[in-house]
């Protein structure tokens, strides 16, 4: 079991590093919020891993919050950008 | 319920360590592409392809993993109503990314197989909405 850990901790690291080195490289602030999003969605996968190792439910609250508010961010700078573009 | 101790116990694995082993697994590897694709493909609409992977197939598995774990109606309910919500906003959320990568040419024109968007475009004076 901690060889499982151990990988999956390890994926998860590089599919964060990988977002956050396209939030900082990314061209234009489209790519930066899909990679948020991936972010996003890598630290509720984490949260729910922790959960099911140690086989406990006290931060489903947590994931149901961040699944609901995701859409906030992108929704909001998509549509910022489709008016106006900087980038 | 059997107590977790990390590492192999001497009788063997617990059928509810295999099942959480192997769908942590599967939303780690979820990340790992999402993160490999952001950072190998070449423009908005293909990274978006690739961010979707954990949003929804990472987050089914995770919490279908949780929800087999400690089994009850509560973590169940909860369960749904993320995976639910999840699949509700993701698609919206794409679907507006990728109006807008569109609308401001965030995309690379050679790599399309199809724009079934282009003879309904907006002309190029025109106010955009």
């Amino acid at each position: 079991m901690i060889i499982v850990i151990a990988v999956a901790g390890l994926l998860m690291a590089g599919g964060a590093v990988g977002a956050i080195v396209r939030i900082i490289r990314g061209p234009s602030a489209l790519d930066r919020i899909i990679a948020s999003d991936v972010l996003v969605a890598t630290a509720i996968i984490a949260i729910g891993a922790e959960m099911a190792i140690n086989r406990h439910t006290d931060n489903l609250p947590v994931m149901l919050g961040l699944a609901l508010f995701g859409i906030v961010g992108s929704v909001s700078v998509a549509r910022f950008i489709s008016s106006r573009d900087d980038t | 319920m059997p107590e977790l101790d990390l590492g192999f116990g001497p009788d063997g694995l617990d059928a509810r360590d295999v099942v959480t082993a192997i769908l942590v697994l599967l939303a780690a590897l979820m990340c790992f592409a999402a993160g490999v694709g952001l950072l190998r493909f070449p423009d908005v609409l293909s990274r978006l392809h690739a961010a979707t992977k954990p949003q929804i197939l990472g987050l089914i598995a995770i919490v279908a993993d949780v929800a087999v774990t400690n089994l009850s109606l509560g973590t169940i309910t909860l369960a749904v109503a993320i995976v639910f919500f999840q699949s509700l906003t993701a698609p919206a959320s794409a679907h507006l990314v990728g109006r807008a990568a569109y609308r401001t040419n965030h995309y690379e024109r050679s790599i399309l197989l199809t724009d079934e968007f282009a003879p309904r475009s907006r002309p190029p004076d025109s106010p955009s909405r």
